[in-house]
């Protein structure tokens, strides 16, 4: 009973991949299992946790609806592609400062989200933040690091210090 | 992993096409444009098509073609998200980007399609489950079962109307055009739907809604209220649709839309009927009062049950309260 | 045998120092630390934002199988017959395992021992597995589970603990869920009595007994259990699972596969969690049942469940019923508390013999309470098991003390801050039910949080729909025993020096997102002058490393750093000597810092660390040392008295604001002030992360998190998704100003008391506080949603009681209590009856 696959190619991260799988694979499948990226995750697979957030053609979508045949050919960015070269991305760096990324598995999905808004709008109110990560759960930081740490990349993108306060560290 | 049952995929590139290979299948095709909704009831093998037909590649259901003061006409395939920020339609049909804004997720919003919204299955917590969940039960009416857990001595199923932008839509007057294996027909959109929650809407097999048009801006003024827990992600389990139209202050004609509290957009009629003829001013205790009044008519034919989330009876008491201040937000 | 100071064990087969290691070190002075009280990164904290980090489920093997789980669709019935012939039939199944092949019960707690890998004879819940299939794919797996055929015979369904009391003596034996507990679907039943209550009810001036009930609530981590087992080259089985606890797994999975592999044969390796809060905390029958997969087919086996049986997996938030009875003084100090608590179970034991006694545990710890009464029982019913979640037990006597504290203050007119800050407990006493409180920052933290907010001036004075509310909490640093008897250590930690410099950790514990694996680094690297980026942790593997008993109970940073610290410090004990001898100057004069090993007077006069370690190497072989660490000896020496004990307690207090909209009953929360009492903050960043974290998941319970079931529905879980199971979005989290009190604690290194769990337990109270200061309304009940608060409005508003919340308790025989006397009554921390056996033994 195993799936009769199909041939396709997937630009993932800026490399064109030819992979055979199973027709009815969503793209977080592909990604996961035909392509060996785990770095996207999943805690539904019916798109109401955002865990498996990649951007397709620089939108933000839950990859366990995309089915894997739709998106042959189109730009794909995962968290692998996030940083270019060898540095984290300003969104990493400041994760992993804040403590925005505690067991992590739900940081994938808040970066990518965040970082398409970043390109939209790169001075964004909390507000703005908040609505823009409305699709992603985390269960462990209850946001507010991920919070700051996307207001903190937004200021380094925008080339300003973007240093936390005292208070994020050391409380108030 | 939940994951997708195994069938094939058709990727045609024109929505005559996509009705073509659609005949072609019949019950077992199913068209979809951003599967937030068809993927997961797949997944959950409460749909099960052999046939997908996509949509995606169908640039003709892709336009926005109107100007203010005229009918505007959306495509089937407009993303919410597109809706969303689409400056135009901000300014002109601010209720409209409203009801679409807050719709699920704004993950979900990019992928997710007007055309699927106005489709979107009713939805019921003896429903959307997985196959081990409803087995468990020994399913439902609405799929491989016979009973309606939410009210097992009824002959129809109760699942509900969750779509956010059909309430308002209905309010305001919207129309859509199909395209079926028989031809093109347009209606409005009223008529899409009936009081059912297995056949909900009244699309012929193998049509497929391609546009949705919204009526031209002559004065009347329009507001969606939605009743969720969270503040994202959630489905409406109350949201209404009001219209109002004015001649001066007085209210010339009006449509009232109760949506995630019954199987269809229940219209609030003696609502409306208090309303028309009636001055009404923002901030005005006599209107405040006529308001009032009216919207506890809504609290009648609000048909809250224990499908969704939060407590039936108290989503039906807060019916005239969100009917009311959707008509206060019409002033 | 542990000191009773809770000193790390001396002695072992390195040298020590003549410091009592450990001890001292909560007096030290910040600014002589390096490396502790910063807010350094996680040291795993790179491998997580670049999607590196590989948890259970992003392993993949050549040649592994999927296994897929078939479950009851029934609540209870008598499993009559198995036919898994046509499943085994279909292609690509390799194998499919049912009940019978594994015989051997298990389960956390060693007194209860009762479930299965897959259901033998009965099913307890819709959930319970009764065959496993290991197939090429997933796909086929599932096809393969629909063809197994299971016949049932129905027996009754229990879904409520009023069910579960009904005529425990009229019932037909084969009804029960279990046969063992204390009677009919009793699972246990505990009273005790610490002082007189008669005689302090009696002299109470105010005397007030509220019902409240705690709904259930799970863990809802966002990684989807799973579980890859193996054999691995040299023949061994290998399980790597995402695991709390991978000692007790290896315990479950050497008893039940006892027939086919000995415990030496089998590793468990716990990979990163994608979070747990207590969720992965109980050996499974999913881990178990590929670990057999894999042994039957000799191919890598991998199984990852769905979101739907995470929730049947579940092991949360007991619901609880609760009746507190409290006699106050005028002045508010607590005379009498008497407490009833009826824990909804669900379908096995779990850790539910503990949650129990933790429902009446902590209760004495933040303020001082004269007598107290407890009585505990806990009931099986036919849904998924409950057991720890982040508070273990706590939460929901808490919520049900802090409410009614509430109360107390508005009646007797004196406001809630200064209330409980009149009546603290003190540090280092011992409470009316012997728990020994260490450090004691609860009445800082009441006044951060007061000063933060504004509480005293804003009580009882904003307009209609707005309210503040205040709680407060406690919780323990680490269980003082461990789950099973024995008198070794609960953590051990290996230090290996390289002649290179680098320093490896190895620890059994398991880093579940907290930072465990962080604060290993921290404190060694503080000890030898190290940048903690440059250890090496390895951590959570049986083979590997020594055992720790897992992360639960926040019982982490004390235990293994702790034992992390005295390693540290027999190592660097075992380089002084020859570095002193190298540099030619007195031992004493031998620092450590900056990655050097210099002499403090004049520190030009060094060598590098690595220099160090070759020097000492040179003389004495290869550098490496143990460290470990056991509680100290709980005074509390009663049956019953080994839950709730602790090196240390934290504590907490909050302070949360609500607007409410009179006309609906919708709430929502702008802000929270919380402020934690932490001992010392081995990494402040990381403790405010914990405290954050704790207020999201605390404000989840109070507003919505529920795990409701259809009682009426053949027992199903009414919302077993991410979707319809609510948990607060980005949309909810109000603004969080945290404030963390520093008071360190002899037992914690150098001072540290836990984080994880305490600063959830006062949102809850807080928020239900602050909605009576808002609208006049009691909301006796968790969550507090909308409907309940517009229920209670409309009673107020028909004159009727303000109030929402149960009105009855199920019926109990309660047996005798155990009596113990206070230790101002001159108790000894044993029954009475013990006491007085012991008295007449030594007369005669």
């Amino acid at each position: 009973m195993t799936s009769s696959k199909v041939l396709g190619t997937f630009v993932v991260n800026g490399e064109p991949h030819e992979v055979a799988y199973a027709p009815h694979k969503t793209l977080l499948e592909v990604l996961r299992e035909d392509l060996g990226l785990t770095g996207t995750k999943h805690g539904c697979e019916l798109g109401e946790c955002g865990a498996c957030t990649v951007l397709l053609d620089g939108t933000p979508v839950v990859s366990c609806l995309v089915l894997a045949q739709e998106v042959e050919g189109r730009a794909i960015r995962t968290i692998e592609g996030l940083a270019d070269g060898p540095d984290l991305h300003p969104l990493q760096d400041l994760f992993a400062e804040l403590g925005a990324s505690q067991c992590g598995y739900c940081s994938a999905g808040f970066m990518l989200a965040a970082s398409e808004l970043l390109e939209r709008n790169p001075d964004p109110t909390r507000d703005e933040i908040r609505a823009a990560v409305a699709g992603n759960i985390c269960r462990c930081t209850g946001y507010i690091k991920i919070f700051e740490a996307i207001e903190l990349a937004a200021a380094r993108l925008r080339g300003e210090q973007g240093q936390p306060t005292r208070e994020m560290l050391y409380g108030s | 992993m939940l994951r997708l049952p195994k069938f094939t995929l058709h990727r045609p590139t024109s929505a005559a096409d996509a009705v073509r290979i659609a005949a072609g299948h019949g019950p077992e095709a199913s068209y979809v444009a951003g599967g937030t909704d068809l993927y997961p009831n797949m997944k959950r093998r409460v749909q099960r098509p052999t046939h997908v037909v996509s949509l995606s590649r169908c640039a003709d259901l892709r336009s926005r073609a109107g100007v203010a003061g005229a009918e505007v006409t959306l495509g089937a395939m407009t993303t919410l998200t597109a809706i969303e920020r689409d400056p135009w339609l901000q300014e002109h049909y601010p209720a409209f980007v409203h009801a679409a804004s807050v719709i699920s997720t704004p993950l979900l919003r990019n992928m997710g399609t007007i055309g699927g919204n106005l489709l979107l299955d009713t939805r019921c917590n003896y429903y959307d489950q997985n196959y081990e969940w409803r087995e468990s039960i020994s399913f439902c009416m609405k799929c491989d079962g016979s009973t309606c857990w939410v009210a097992p001595s009824s002959p129809r199923c109760w699942a509900v109307q969750s779509s956010d932008t059909v309430p308002l839509l209905c309010a305001i007057g919207a129309h859509v055009t199909l395209l079926g294996p028989d031809g093109e027909r347009r209606i409005p959109l009223t008529d899409l739907y009936r009081d059912d929650g297995i056949a909900y809407t009244t699309k012929r097999p193998g049509e497929l809604l391609t546009h949705l048009h919204l009526p031209a801006l002559n004065g009347w003024r329009a507001s969606y209220r939605k009743l969720r827990r969270r503040g994202s992600f959630d489905f409406p389990v109350l949201g209404v649709g009001a219209c109002l139209h004015f001649d001066g202050d007085v209210v010339t004609r009006a449509e009232v839309r109760i949506g995630g509290a019954g199987s269809h957009a229940i219209p609030a009629v003696k609502t409306a009927a208090m309303l028309v003829g009636q001055r009404l001013r923002r901030d005005d205790a006599a209107s405040g009062e006529l308001i009032r009044a009216a919207a506890q008519e809504a609290y009648k034919p609000t048909r809250a049950m224990d499908n969704t989330d939060l407590d039936a009876a108290w989503r039906k008491k807060m019916a005239p309260v969100f009917v009311s201040r959707a008509i206060q937000d019409c002033l | 045998m542990a000191p009773e100071t809770g000193m790390p064990e001396s002695g072992g087969a390195t040298a020590g120092g003549e410091r009592a290691e450990g001890r001292y070190l909560h007096a030290v002075d910040a600014a002589s630390l390096s490396v502790i009280g910063k807010p350094w990164r996680k040291i795993d904290a790179r491998s997580r934002v670049t999607g590196q980090t590989k948890y259970a489920d992003d392993l993949a093997l050549p040649r592994m199988l999927a296994c897929k789980l078939l479950r009851s669709s029934v609540a209870h019935a008598r499993i009559k017959s198995i036919d898994t012939s046509a499943a085994e039939a279909l292609g690509g199944v390799h194998a499919v395992l049912v009940g019978s092949e594994l015989p051997v019960a298990f389960g956390i707690l060693p007194v209860s021992q009762d479930e299965h890998t897959l259901c033998i004879d009965k099913v307890r819940f819709i959930g319970d597995p009764v065959a496993a299939v290991a197939a090429v794919d997933e796909d086929t797996a599932w096809e393969a589970c629909r063809l197994i055929r299971v016949e049932y015979e129905p027996l009754d369904v229990v879904t409520s603990v009023f069910d579960a009391a009904r005529d425990p003596h009229g019932m037909d034996p084969a009804d029960r869920i279990h046969d063992y507990g204390r009677e009919g679907n009793l699972h246990r039943c505990e009273h005790l009595e610490f002082g007189d209550l008669d005689a302090a009810f009696a002299e109470s001036d105010l005397v007030r007994e509220d019902l409240c009930f705690f709904e259930g609530n799970t863990h809802l981590p966002m990684e989807e259990h799973s579980t890859v087992a193996f054999t691995d080259p040299d023949g061994k089985l290998c399980v790597m699972s995402s695991t709390q606890t991978p000692h007790y797994l290896h315990r479950a999975l050497a008893k039940v596969l006892a027939a086919f592999v000995p415990p030496h044969k089998i590793r468990v390796i716990a990979c990163p969690n994608g979070g747990g809060f207590g969720g992965k905390s109980d050996p499974f029958n999913h881990e178990i049942a590929v670990a057999r997969l894999s042994m039957k087919t000799g191919r890598p086996v991998k199984i990852t469940l769905t979101r739907e049986e995470v929730f049947q997996t579940h092991r949360g938030r007991h619901p609880v019923l609760m009746k507190s009875r409290i006699g106050v003084s005028k002045d508010g100090r607590i005379k009498a508390l008497e407490f009833e608590t009826h824990l909804d179970g669900g379908a096995y034991g779990s850790y539910g013999t503990a949650s129990t006694f933790y429902t009446g545990a902590l209760q004495c710890v933040t303020y001082k309470v004269d007598n107290y009464h407890f009585k505990g029982a806990r009931w099986f019913t036919n849904k998924a098991p409950c057991g720890p979640k982040r508070g273990h037990g706590t939460p929901q006597p808490r919520f049900a003390l802090e409410t009614q504290l509430d109360k107390v203050a508005v009646e007797l007119g004196i406001d809630p801050a200064t209330l409980r800050s009149r009546h603290l407990a003190e540090a280092g006493s011992l409470t009316a039910n012997w728990m020994r409180i260490g450090s004691m920052g609860l009445g800082e933290c009441i006044e951060r949080v007061c000063a933060g907010s504004g509480f005293r001036e804003r009580w009882g004075r904003l307009p209609l729909g707005r309210g503040v509310g205040l709680a407060c909490s406690s919780y323990l640093s680490g269980a003082g025993l461990p789950i099973y008897w024995n008198a070794m250590p609960h953590s051990g930690v290996q230090l290996k020096l390289d002649r290179s410099g680098l320093v490896t950790v190895f620890c059994g514990s398991t880093d579940i997102g907290q930072g465990s694996n962080s604060i290993l680094a921290y404190i060694v690297a503080e000890v030898f002058g190290l940048d903690p980026q440059d250890l090496r942790v390895v951590t959570s593997d049986t083979d590997l490393t020594p055992v720790d008993l897992g992360s639960y109970s926040s019982r982490v940073t004390v235990m293994t750093g702790n034992a992390a610290l005295q390693a540290a410090e027999r190592a660097r004990d075992l380089l002084v000597p020859h570095v002193a001898a190298q540099l030619d100057i007195p031992k004493g004069r031998v620092t450590f810092g900056g990655g050097r090993v210099f002499d403090c007077e004049d520190p030009e006069r060094g060598m590098t660390f690595a220099e160090a370690v070759g020097t000492a190497e040179a003389k004495i072989g290869t550098i490496g040392t143990t460290g470990s660490y056991r509680p100290p000896k709980s005074p509390a020496r009663y049956k019953g008295g080994g839950v709730g004990p602790s090196p240390s307690y934290s504590y907490t207090a909050a302070v949360v604001e609500v607007d409410v909209d009179p006309e609906t009953g919708i709430y929502t929360v702008p802000r929270i002030w919380v402020a934690h009492d932490i001992g010392r903050a081995i990494n402040p960043a990381l403790v405010v992360g914990q405290v954050e974290g704790s207020v999201y998941m605390g404000l989840g319970e109070a507003m919505m998190e529920e795990m409701s079931y259809r009682g009426n529905r053949f027992g199903v879980h009414k919302i077993p998704s991410m979707l319809e199971y609510k948990s607060p979005t980005s949309m909810e989290m109000p603004e969080v100003v945290t404030y963390l009190v520093e008071d360190p604690d002899p037992n914690g290194p150098f001072g540290a008391k836990e984080a994880g769990q305490g600063p959830l337990l006062p949102i809850m109270p807080a928020v239900a506080n602050a909605i009576y200061d808002a609208v006049g309304v009691r909301v006796d009940e968790v969550p507090v949603t909308p409907e309940k608060v517009f229920d209670a409005m409309q009673r107020k508003a028909q004159g009727k009681e303000a109030r929402y919340g149960p009105r009855e308790l199920p019926r109990v025989e309660w047996p005798e209590p155990r009596r113990v006397r206070t230790p101002w009554q001159g108790g000894t921390g044993v029954e009475v009856e013990r006491e007085d056996e012991l008295a007449r033994s030594s007369q005669g």
